[in-house]
């Protein structure tokens, strides 16, 4: 317990940190101004909601095989952790077209993607809302996400090749290219924060579905007595 | 016996079972054809709106026309547990998802070319000159529904709300479908019309990965 | 029924655990059943009774321990014919009582798969019916489409999952007398039954489980009568 509070005050200080350094020690883009700064966060959730994606496959594959109730746990962290941080991503990629575009929403390739991930984030958690005894739960959500993170690199490309074909604005397009150094210890420094946060939110849960798992054991076995 | 010889066997119960009493095809049909007159009170189908919009529409229409055809797949092996029987004499159980997914395909596919004089008459499109070559972007796009459609068939029938959960499953996954079959449509259906390659290049790989993913996973599907 | 084409074969169950989730719905079950016992297995619901006799069929995979298929001499029988009837059908409704057999029996590649069906109705009674929709049948008659099918392949070994219910006592009785004739062909049975009933009495053997284990065996000195009615049926 004491443990897991020094952690949290450890990455709370690292994302106070690294806002500071974004807003007073990164500079001032030069064409967009002030917003860019949302940069820092957009990419670095973004980059944590992959890794979640490919944590919650590597569970869901671990389950199919072994079975061990541990994998359905990291795969529904993973999947909920991973959500929230795309949802961050929807959210702040349309705070930075706003001013620049004018527009709320484009359907640019990238956010396109980022959506249609969240919407198969969604079902996969949705299927396990529906699926009451734990251990088909648990197999048919992972043979689900399977499927889902086959399709990623197919929706990837089909969206990019389509995109090429009618092009729309592209959102923080150009951003990642030529950081400056002082952009560059922002970015990093934002992407260490948040993959500690990820790991952090993605351990909680996972100790959460552990003792859901063994309530859900004793009741069972209540109610056969 | 063996994997194809049992596939051809089922199949043959799948396709006589429906055509004995059509009741998914005729639902189908119908459905789709709701949705595209639908549509078409949405916007007033000029001849080159409906050629930027029509294969759009008339592709997420079978997108959702499918969602709802293939519900009963395997929920109506739920009914005597005939699955079981199924499980019990087959010798690959990938035979039983093979013939369903043909079936599922080929029920698919009947539908969309019926539908498709009704949608050249509504929307004001040529479709003859380029008929044969509509079919094969029709074959390849429903293969693509059919394949991960049967397989979410089994898992939805494992789960409450299903009638809501396979749509929900399978319609964010068959993205790449949606776009891809579009586009192909819409080159077709063009002023100019070709036949754009790429796309259907596409459309054969994504069957080729969620096929070869179903012979992977497919016996897991089927416990119970 | 059609005479033996079939070897004797015996059932080994070795520790067999079921688990769904942190339940058991079965308790290290180690039994061995030999070539040509009728054995009837007796407990409450959620005993465990199916789901051994679905782990027998492999239907159902154990979460540990093992099945095995053995001849008479004792060695391993890998691809016994096993036949499976429970109290669903396991048939299509919507398929004649005859497209059903040939539908199954294709399936499991057996040889002149018409003659076999033709011959199969004729034992259990429907070849009047054969072209009638399963739809139409009524409960007995439906159990007798079950019962063709699983003796599609010639079974050495015959699985029955509470097999009587719903038969009015005409069923009763016919499916009394074709078990009985499947033992004493020689046919290996393991049936899951509620209390005493014709079908019981055929029984050389009898078992009772409570609550995933075995409580009880004739084989082990208690008597038939108080397996199948101890704690009510």
């Amino acid at each position: 317990m004491v443990k897991s509070i020094i952690k949290a005050v450890i990455l709370f200080a690292l994302i106070a940190a690294t806002a500071y350094i974004a807003f007073n020690y990164a500079p001032i883009e030069k064409s967009m101004g002030v917003i860019q700064k949302i940069f820092y966060i957009h990419i670095a959730c973004a980059f944590s909601a992959f890794v979640a994606f490919g944590t919650c496959f590597y569970a869901n594959v671990r389950y199919v095989f072994t079975r061990q109730a541990k994998a359905d746990w990291l795969g529904v962290a993973a999947a909920e952790v991973g959500l929230m941080f795309i949802l961050v991503v929807l959210i702040t990629g349309p705070i930075w077209a706003h001013p620049v575009w004018g527009i709320w929403w484009t359907w640019d390739a990238r956010l396109t993607l980022t959506f249609v991930l969240g919407l198969l984030y969604v079902s996969y958690l949705l299927l396990r809302s529906m699926i009451e005894e734990p251990d088909k739960r648990a197999l048919f959500s992972a043979l689900f996400g399977i499927f889902a993170f086959l399709d990623v690199p197919l929706v990837y490309f089909s969206i990019r090749w389509w995109r090429t074909q009618h092009p729309q604005p592209v959102i923080l397009g150009g951003a990642g290219s030529g950081l400056e150094p002082r952009m560059r210890v922002a970015y990093l420094l934002m992407w260490g924060a948040l993959t500690g946060l990820l790991i952090l939110l993605m351990n909680a849960r996972y100790k959460l579905e552990a003792l859901r798992a063994s309530v859900e054991e004793l009741r069972r076995e209540a109610e056969v007595q | 016996m063996g994997l194809l010889s049992n596939t051809a066997v089922l199949l043959g119960k799948e396709l006589r079972t429906e055509f004995r009493s059509r009741e998914l095809l005729t639902t189908t049909v119908v459905f789709i054809l709701v949705v595209v007159v639908l549509f078409s009170f949405t916007f007033d189908p000029t001849s080159s709106e409906s050629r930027r919009f029509g294969p759009g529409l008339l592709w997420l229409s079978f997108l959702f026309a499918a969602s709802l055809m293939l519900q009963p797949c395997f929920l109506r092996e739920q009914n005597n547990d005939t699955l079981s029987a199924l499980r019990l004499s087959v010798s690959d159980p990938f035979a039983i998802f093979l013939a369903k997914l043909v079936a599922n395909t080929v029920f698919l596919l009947l539908t969309e070319v019926l539908m498709l004089p009704i949608f050249a008459v509504l929307y004001n499109v040529h479709i003859l000159p380029v008929l044969a070559q509509l079919v094969l972007v029709f074959l390849l796009g429903s293969l693509g529904v059919a394949i991960p459609g049967t397989a979410f068939s089994a898992i939805s029938a494992q789960a409450r709300m299903r009638e809501l959960m396979l749509p929900l499953l399978l319609l964010p996954l068959l993205t790449p479908v949606l776009i891809a079959s579009t586009e192909s449509t819409a080159g077709l259906l063009d002023a100019n019309p070709e036949l754009r390659w790429a796309w259907l290049g596409f459309l054969a790989g994504f069957d080729v990965v969620f096929l070869t993913a179903l012979w992977l996973f497919g016996e897991y599907l089927l416990e119970e | 029924m059609t005479a033996a084409a079939f070897s004797p074969t015996g059932i080994r169950f070795k520790n067999i655990d079921k688990r769904y989730g942190g339940l058991y719905a079965l308790r290290r079950v180690s039994l061995d059943v030999t070539p040509g016992e009728c054995v009837v297995f007796a407990g409450r619901n959620g005993s465990g009774k199916t789901t051994l006799l679905r782990i027998a069929a492999r239907l159902v995979g154990a979460s540990a321990g093992e099945v095995k298929y053995q001849n008479a001499k004792g060695e391993d029988s890998v691809g016994a014919p096993i036949g499976f009837v429970a109290h669903a059908t396991m048939v299509y409704d919507e398929l004649t009582a005859e497209e059903n057999l040939l539908l199954f029996a294709k399936l499991q590649g057996i040889a002149a798969p018409e003659a076999r069906t033709e011959s199969l109705l004729g034992e259990v009674g429907l070849l009047e019916r054969r072209s009638s929709l399963v739809r139409t049948f009524s409960r007995g008659m439906r159990q007798r489409v079950a019962i063709a099918r699983a003796l599609l392949n010639q079974p050495s070994v015959l699985l029955f999952d509470e097999p009587a219910t719903g038969l009015d006592p005409q069923g009763i009785t016919w499916l009394a007398e074709s078990i009985r004739q499947m033992r004493d062909a020689g046919r290996t049975i393991l049936m899951s039954l509620h209390g005493e009933s014709e079908i019981s009495a055929l029984a050389t053997r009898a078992i009772r489980l409570d609550a995933g284990a075995v409580v009880a065996d004739t084989k082990t000195g208690a008597s038939l009568h108080s397996i199948l009615t101890f704690g009510g049926a």
